[in-house]
């Protein structure tokens, strides 16, 4: 590496990979060498950024200018006024929802002004494939300090006084699952590194072992040195390639250094790691299941106890973290348990990693100390909701988590006031609903996402879910029946009680929790046949206001089964009988006419087409 | 080829890296505007950034980030650069050739101090 005058940070994380990252970076470079600024300007491919959405995003220092969907065509422009003439291109930078003038400044833009970073430090910074870059900043420091200065209890008393608990969902306190497992006796011992993320529109994981590969290497072998562990295993889904390459280059050069494999650091400790590809399944990720994977067996969870710190792969004794749990053990004893602890409440310290996503502007990877007010994360970073809509819920934890309304966004977000309020921190996963979303449709799916993939080990777990699904699929369908809403929650119980494993346990959150807030939309749809939010097809019907038609064929046409009748400057009908209630004409009929209307528990008057009616005007 | 790092390897592998990156922080003792408008192009700007970057690199500068900046609205006497110390109200140099610029290296950058002759005046416009 050489001293340059700019970076230029291109961001290579799956989601900006994806819309052209490559592409992009291809054409910067190409642009850069032709101007003769190869000497001047280094461009660098790093892990997610964040703000996916936004993507292809690049990042010039250190002027700290924000670049966002950029494409190839923008490159050469890019080049001339901002690296040449050091013009920043105000067309390139991003502009919030509600405003009309660009924020060129990454540190000014509220999705990232009010993040903390612990865990995606080096996001956005350091090229992942490129071990120096991890070590420039203060990378393997801490696994140093462990290996040569402190005993395993002085370890494990540090992750304890941190007050770290799993990132994976439970939230079980990281120091006593190590210190369970180092009073083992059994020996050998194992590491197992949780990166199979089986929830639906989360990634935080992958992001993690995407931008910052070694965090993750070097936690493990700090807690290998603590329950003295000398093999450990990284296992991923499948559909993370990018992460299983970024992973398997860091591993690689890890042992080409030193730091990983025998006698690490000249210290006498060996240890090592390896990749073990997951097949993708949502149980998968749980632990017992996880680790008869590992073993080459179908992953179906067993019964617990015993945990795996006493009885795990192979029936040794074994400690099993998630991702982002392991990317933050290197800050704790780099920079001590005390300054972890100061930060977040008084239960859950530190940061947690969201997936923002759903009915948000800006959605996308962000992370906030713990405690922050669940206001703040949807209205502050999000940026609200789009369009004009309002804000409904907030569903947290996960197919099994549960919704959060709009009376409590002043909710603190931490483990204990998430659990209290009826959803759960899981691993991180944040869907935003605006009012368009039907909390009936919502149960229903994440329930036949649970029921679909629940191993049928357990009655409760395989039928029990299969059952709520069919009484949620009536209600919805306008079929629900008095007693339906009881039945439901008498259901829900025997699953929770009655089930192996953490699937079951909390599957029926999702109802409960919609239940609990939303209980008058059950009850529309039961009792007055209605869907409130205009979601269940059988509950609503299409029309066209014929005071405000214009006839301008728009509907006609997005129609996909000719259900529409009328000619150019005519009233345009709707055919009940031939709709299939898909929207086309709602979204086609233009925003300022707004002809078209979605009602719920009326029809829409039956008319005769004006072109076909006797008295034409 | 094996490089296993000792614990003194780390810590210098780091300090080296450390030292190229620091820009990315957007932190650094001294920073160098070249003002790169069309006219200050015309006028040898290009020299000029060639010749700070030379400096840097054979100088062996680690803490000092040279950036560009449009037109500063004094065509007339370009080229120019501002310097700015930590901590220091910025200097703009004006009429600049390679050999001024080394010798506001030397004298403003290393030392601290001010190159009257070359100096317009001190302040900085701001870059939107
Ligand atoms: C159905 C189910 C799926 C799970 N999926 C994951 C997962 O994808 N990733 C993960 O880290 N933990 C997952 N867990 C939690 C793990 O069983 C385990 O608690 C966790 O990996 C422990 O790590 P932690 O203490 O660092 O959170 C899942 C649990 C259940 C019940
Ligand atoms: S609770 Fe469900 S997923 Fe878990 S073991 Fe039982 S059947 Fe399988
Ligand atoms: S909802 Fe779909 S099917 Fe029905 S009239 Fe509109 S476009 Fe046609
Ligand atoms: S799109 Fe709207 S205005 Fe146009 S014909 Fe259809 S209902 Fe009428
Ligand atoms: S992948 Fe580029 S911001 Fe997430
Ligand atoms: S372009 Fe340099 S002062 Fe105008």
């Amino acid at each position: 590496m050489k001293h340059h005058r700019a970076h230029l940070l291109v961001c290579a994380g799956t989601g900006c990979v994806s819309c052209g990252a490559f592409d992009v970076k291809t054409a910067l470079k190409k642009e850069i060498e032709r101007r003769g600024l190869a000497d001047e300007i280094l461009v660098v491919a790093t892990g997610c950024n964040g703000f996916c959405e936004k993507g292809p995003i690049v990042l010039v220092r250190p002027d700290d200018i924000f670049y966002q969907r950029l494409s190839v065509d923008d490159i050469p422009l890019l080049v001339e006024e901002h690296l040449i003439k050091g013009r920043p291109v105000a067309r390139l930078m991003y502009t919030p929802p509600a405003d009309t003038k660009p924020v060129p400044k990454m540190a000014d833009i509220e999705f990232f002004r009010h993040q903390r970073l612990i865990v995606l430090r080096n996001r956005g910074r350091i090229d992942p494939e490129k071990i120096e870059e991890y070590i420039a900043y203060d990378g393997y420091q801490a696994m140093a300090k462990a290996l040569t200065e402190m005993t395993p209890e002085e370890i494990i008393a540090e992750i304890s006084a941190s007050g770290l608990r799993g990132r994976g969902g439970a939230g079980f306190p990281t120091g006593k699952k190590w210190d369970l497992c180092r009073k083992e006796k059994a020996s050998p011992k194992y590491l197992i590194c949780n990166g199979d993320e089986g929830d639906p529109g989360a990634f935080m994981d992958r992001s993690v072992l995407e931008a910052d590969p070694h965090a993750v290497l070097e936690g493990m072998v700090i807690a290998a040195r603590a329950i003295s562990a000398a093999r450990g295993f990284i296992y991923i889904r499948n559909e993370y390639p990018l992460a299983i390459q970024r992973l398997d280059i860091a591993i690689r050069s890890a042992r080409e250094f030193g730091l990983l494999g025998e006698n690490i650091l000249g210290s006498g400790f060996d240890f090592d790691v390896e990749i073990v590809r997951g097949a993708g399944a949502f149980v998968s990720g749980e632990e017992t299941a996880l680790i008869a994977s590992i073993e080459g067996q179908r992953a179906a969870p067993r019964q617990r106890p015993p945990y795996p710190a006493q009885s795990g792969l192979w029936g040794q004794p074994t400690t099993i973290n998630n991702v982002e749990t392991w990317a933050n053990v290197p800050s704790i004893i780099r920079r001590g348990a005390a300054w972890f602890a100061g930060l977040g409440t008084e239960t859950s310290k530190g940061t947690k990693v969201f997936s923002l996503v759903g009915k948000i502007n800006n959605t996308g990877l962000v992370e906030v100390p713990m405690g922050i007010r669940l206001d703040e994360i949807v209205n502050n970073i999000g940026g609200g909701i789009p369009n004009g809509r309002k804000f409904k819920a907030v569903q947290i934890g996960g197919p099994s988590g549960g919704c959060i309304p709009t009376e409590l966004l002043d909710l603190p977000v931490d483990y204990e006031s998430l659990t209290r309020a009826g959803a759960m921190m899981g691993s991180g996963g944040m869907i935003v609903m605006d009012e368009d979303t039907c909390m009936v449709d919502i149960a229903l799916y994440f329930l036949r996402f649970t029921q679909e993939e629940s191993c049928g080990k357990c009655a409760p777990c395989r039928i029990g879910t299969r059952r709520m699904a069919e009484i949620l699929a009536g209600i919805a369908a306008g079929e629900g029946r008095p007693g339906d809403i009881e039945k439901l929650e008498e259901l829900a119980w025997t699953v929770k009680r009655g089930s192996l494993c953490g699937l079951g346990q909390t599957a029926p959150n999702p109802v409960l929790s919609t239940l609990r807030y939303f209980r008058d939309e059950y009850r529309a749809h039961i009792e007055d046949k209605t869907c409130p939010a205009r979601v269940c097809k059988n509950l609503i019907s299409f029309a066209i206001d014929p005071e405000k038609c214009v006839g301008c064929l728009l509907c006609l046409k997005a129609c996909p089964v000719n259900a529409i009748a009328g000619e150019r400057k005519k009233v345009h009908v709707i055919d009940q009988a031939l709709c299939i209630k898909c929207g086309a004409c709602f979204t086609a009929c233009p925003v300022k006419i707004g002809a078209v209307s979605k009602l719920t528990g009326e029809k829409g008057r039956a008319l005769v087409p004006e072109a076909t009616r006797a008295t034409t005007s | 080829m094996t490089k296993k790092l000792t614990i003194q390897d780390l810590a210098a592998m780091r300090d080296k890296t450390r030292s190229l990156t620091v820009l990315r922080d957007g932190a650094g003792r001294a920073k160098v505007t070249v003002h790169m408008g069309t006219c200050g192009i015309a006028a040898g700007a290009r020299d000029i950034m060639e010749t700070l970057l030379e400096e840097i690199r054979s100088r062996g500068l680690q803490d000092v980030i040279v950036t560009t900046s449009g037109c500063a609205g004094l065509c007339n006497r370009e080229p120019m650069a501002t310097v700015e110390i930590k901590d220091q109200p910025p200097v703009k140099y004006v009429r600049l050739t390679p050999d001024k610029m080394r010798r506001v290296i030397a004298e403003h950058v290393l030392d601290g101090r001010i190159v009257a002759e070359y100096a317009l005046a001190v302040g900085s416009e701001t870059m939107y």
